[in-house]
């Protein structure tokens, strides 16, 4: 049966689960593109020179940080939901949990990026928030 | 499942000198399993200090109010063990995470490199915590 493919077909064919490398390739690129986010993630962190809310604020509605925070936050929560599922599927066996389970950290990670990108272009546009 | 024409089947599946899988409770951990399951573990904690970010995000944009409750709870006892715990986690995961990415390039497989790269993980994970968390705390 599989002898009249070829093999970039037999790899383009995408195994049992009908995604191939995919997975395993976005949780690879994810990792590359949060080594150096997070690094500059623990500098921003730092380098706030107060904790206080008007600082904080001010910091976060500057352009660049603004973009920087948005792109950690989506790509932790990408990476994040690809590492959860493989957990899942490694020690969550009764089927109709495991599903639920997938489905429920889809729904929070999209939540929790949506929430953050929400907030970050109220700190950009609105440049005081109301208190 | 007991088939009747094999009866014996235990038996010869017990006595036939077959390679086992590790049993965890008699087998000595060894560095590269621990750092392993580590990983994992930093990693699903990490989801939790991805959702506490978040928390602070959304409250800096709702307000002072609402970020006041975010910063008293971060400047806590607990709230400071926690970003410790955080910390550490990122740090640890950063650092084992790019011995992941350098075997997926095929490099560092070998049991010797593996080793050695491991116990650098072991060095600089808590010196690195301890040095972003006096930049974070001064
Ligand atoms: C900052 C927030 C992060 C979160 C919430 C997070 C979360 C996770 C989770 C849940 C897993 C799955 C663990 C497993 O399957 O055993 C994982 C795996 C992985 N993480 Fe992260 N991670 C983060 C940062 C990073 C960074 C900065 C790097 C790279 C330097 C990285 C590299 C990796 C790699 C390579 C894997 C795959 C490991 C494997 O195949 O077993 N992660 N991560």
């Amino acid at each position: 049966m599989t002898a009249f493919r070829t093999p970039l077909k037999v790899v383009r064919g995408l195994g049992s689960a009908r995604e191939g490398t995919g997975h395993w390739w976005g949780q690879r690129v994810t990792a590359m593109a949060l080594a150096p986010l997070s690094i500059w993630f623990l500098w921003f962190l730092a380098m706030l020179p107060g904790a206080d809310h008007a600082t904080v604020s001010a910091a976060l509605g500057q352009p660049l940080s603004a973009l920087l925070m948005l792109a950690f936050v989506f790509t932790l929560f990408y990476h994040a939901y690809l590492g959860l599922q493989v957990v899942i599927e490694d020690y969550v066996h009764p089927r109709a949990l495991e599903i639920t389970l997938m489905v429920l950290i889809r729904f929070a990670a999209v939540l929790a990026v949506l929430s953050t990108a929400i907030a970050i272009l109220r700190l950009i546009f609105i440049a005081a928030p109301r208190t | 499942m007991d088939f009747p024409a094999d009866r014996n089947r235990g038996l010869k599946m017990a006595t036939r000198s077959r390679p086992l899988s590790p049993h965890l409770q008699i087998y000595r951990p060894q560095l590269t399993a621990v750092l392993s399951i580590v990983h994992r573990s930093t990693g699903v904690a990490l989801c939790a200090g991805a959702v506490a970010l978040v928390w602070g995000i959304v409250a800096t944009a709702l307000g002072a109010d609402a970020y006041a409750c975010f910063s008293d709870f971060a400047a806590s006892i607990v709230g400071r063990l926690l970003t410790a715990a955080f910390v550490f986690c990122l740090v640890y995961h950063w650092l084992n995470g790019l011995r992941h990415l350098a075997w997926d390039t095929g490099w560092g497989l070998e049991i010797k490199r593996a080793y050695a790269t491991g116990w650098t993980v072991v060095v600089l994970a808590p010196v690195l915590t301890a040095l972003s968390l006096w930049c974070l705390w001064t």
